[in-house]
């Protein structure tokens, strides 16, 4: 993985800390056009790995992407499944069973449902598989070279105990998109100890990791001790931690913490993305150089 | 350990029986739903012991406490049951269809010492809860008029409906919707007592309320605007917010950041006179698991925790439930004048 990679909140509308922030972000992207002049603007700072959900708008920018291969040579997406509202949405106002027969696809569930049979474990594996093949179409002809699972899901399965889905959605990713699977969660030190009791060593997580402690269940002391044991390749995100502290800072902290191997950030200016890769990679040069006089 | 049974595993009641099952002081005893599919993923894939008579499920597992995350309209009959048999209630919002039932239920929680408490989660919130100690303390003054906004996209085009679209059973904007804001308006200010004009509009639904706007007041005069719908795309999710005027200061918050103006030379603690903005990260409670928001978190863990004896269970009681589906009720009947 990419030492920066780039993320896509600020596309649409989800900002952490301010609800009018997100409107103006809204207005901003309102055009897939701002989405690529943006994402330009990160490959020219060197950044050369998108890191985004699976909202209907990223399948444009596939479109984009896919029809400028040359310009686009070196370009990786790595897709984070699901785009949760538009579930969450759906079982508001259809129910559980409403929402799964609305998107997976074929008429696979319909007919589970009517036969009323005693259904075989396997099978709601194979629903989650298909839901994977609806949500990964966007990317056909795209190197993904890493899926995740996005936190609500990642988490939902953690607190419920349904580890078997955890590890079976890594097994289908590795078989069927010859990819690596990643995890994102607000709960590191735990998903990590149940993935490694389902036997998946050395997992890619993508966590919050910052100098304020937000989003890190918890607390601060038990994820610095858990980075520190190297046990999984991290990609720390939040790393301004809902802009609770100043950019400089944050960036500095996270830099300097052992085992992280990415750098996950979002912006909307040609200023900060710049600032912000100058930022991380000063403090890498840095580290270098202290090394080597070690 | 305390045993935790849930009856309803739809959105509410799976996302809380995900953070029970984080929790290291829960056990999970039971789980209660309809679905056959439900109940299979919960046993097959959790391992946990899954019923589909809720009675029976108590009967055979003797929990301390259960969540009750059913749609509305069966949290009367349910909750008085569990109460009957000395049990512990956590109840999802909105708490009755009517406040005479809410009413009962509130006497004989109290009249048995039974820990209740209703999913109201928006009081767990940093920024609101800032709001509150705010306004309490005296620190904006006296307290001229209000404004609850809540907006989002749940109902955006005209489709099938669900117990949510039908009246009878909690559904609707008002109920379940606009509860929020009210019931933060009640805790914030004082309870809403008095209605002075109120629209229920229909947008898309055909048998329910999609947007609801109300003038009303609490006891004291204070008069207060409620402006809420559904049926509002330009929100990616739900936003609740408030505004608070005072003699002394305004303050206008969501769930992110709190806004503060003061105007007196001494503001309080950590403020400063004129604006001041704090936002939710410096604000929110460390949680030892997350799932959608630590004020989910949050609120489990005090009624764990009150169950326990370790905390007063005095947020989100059933007393104060009971005191938003007054103001509900009030709303309701204004709009039918």
């Amino acid at each position: 993985m990419e030492r920066i990679i780039f993320g896509d909140n600020q596309f649409f509308a989800v900002n952490h800390i301010s609800d009018e922030k997100s409107r103006a972000q809204s207005i901003k992207f309102k055009d897939d056009a701002a989405i690529i002049k943006t994402l330009d603007i990160a490959r020219e700072a060197g950044v050369n790995t998108f890191m985004c959900t699976t909202h209907d708008r990223i399948a444009n920018i596939c479109n984009i992407i896919r029809s400028n291969p040359e310009k686009y040579q070196d370009f990786k997406i790595y897709p984070c499944m699901p785009y949760a509202h538009k579930y969450a949405n759906a079982v508001t106002d259809l129910g559980i069973a409403g929402t799964l027969k609305q998107y997976v696809p074929g008429n696979f569930f319909g007919s589970m449902f009517k036969g009323g049979m005693a259904y075989l474990s396997k099978d709601y594996l194979s629903i989650m598989e298909l839901l994977i093949d609806a949500e990964m179409k966007m990317f056909t002809g795209i190197n993904t070279p890493v899926i995740f699972l996005q936190n609500v899901i990642t988490d939902l399965l953690l607190g419920l105990g349904m580890t078997d889905f955890l590890v079976g959605y890594a097994k289908y990713i590795e078989k069927k998109y010859n990819a690596e699977a990643g995890f994102i969660t607000m709960n590191l030190p735990k998903l990590l100890d149940v993935l490694e009791k389902g036997g998946i060593k050395n997992p890619i997580i993508c966590a919050s990791i910052n100098k304020a402690n937000f989003r890190m269940s918890g607390g601060k002391e038990l994820y610095e001790k858990t980075i520190s044991e190297g046990r999984c390749r991290l990609i720390a995100m939040q790393v301004l931690g809902g802009g609770a502290i100043p950019a400089s800072e944050a960036l500095e902290y996270v830099s300097n913490l052992p085992n992280v191997e990415s750098i996950l950030f979002g912006a909307s200016s040609r200023q900060n993305i710049e600032n912000t890769v100058q930022t991380i990679n000063f403090h890498d040069e840095k580290k270098v150089q202290q090394l080597a006089i070690a | 350990m305390v045993r935790i049974a849930l009856i309803g595993a739809g959105k509410m009641g799976i996302s809380h029986l995900s953070i029970l099952g984080a929790h290291p002081e829960v056990e999970i005893v039971g789980v209660c739903d309809t679905s056959k599919m439900v109940v299979d993923v919960l046993k097959n894939y959790s391992g946990y012991n899954c019923y589909s008579d809720y009675e029976k499920m108590v009967d055979e597992t003797q929990p301390d406490a259960v969540i009750v995350a059913v749609p509305t309209k069966y949290h009367f009959k349910m909750v008085k049951d569990l109460l009957l048999k000395n049990i512990h209630v956590f109840a999802e919002k909105p708490f009755c269809l009517n406040p005479i039932e809410s009413q009962e239920l509130t006497e004989m929680a109290k009249q048995k010492g039974l820990v209740n408490q209703v999913g109201y989660h928006n009081k767990f919130v940093g920024t609101f809860k800032e709001v509150k100690k705010l306004v309490k303390g005296g620190h904006i003054g006296e307290v001229t008029h209000f404004l609850g906004e809540a907006y989002g996209p749940v109902v955006i085009k005209k489709k099938s409906d669900t117990w949510r679209s039908d009246p009878s059973e909690g559904g609707g904007c008002l109920m379940d919707y606009a509860s929020h804001v009210i019931d933060l308006i009640n805790d914030i200010v004082s309870p809403i007592d008095k209605c002075k004009g109120s629209i229920l509009k229909s947008i898309y639904s055909k048998s329910v309320d999609d947007s609801v706007y109300a003038l009303v007041s609490i006891e004291s005069g204070v008069s207060g605007v409620i402006s809420v719908n559904w049926s509002d795309e330009t929100y990616r999710k739900m936003s609740t917010s408030v505004t608070i005027i005072g003699t002394e200061g305004k303050i206008v918050s969501d769930a992110n950041e709190l806004k503060v103006y003061f105007k007196s030379k001494t503001p309080p603690q950590g403020y400063s006179r004129g604006w001041n903005v704090k936002y939710v990260t410096e604000l929110a409670d460390e949680v030892n698991f997350y799932l959608r928001g630590e004020e989910y978190s949050s609120q489990l863990d005090h009624f764990i925790k009150s169950v326990q004896g370790k905390a007063e269970n005095s947020i989100n009681t059933f007393e104060s439930a009971w005191k938003t589906d007054h103001s509900i009720h009030l709303i309701k009947k204004q709009s039918l004048a």
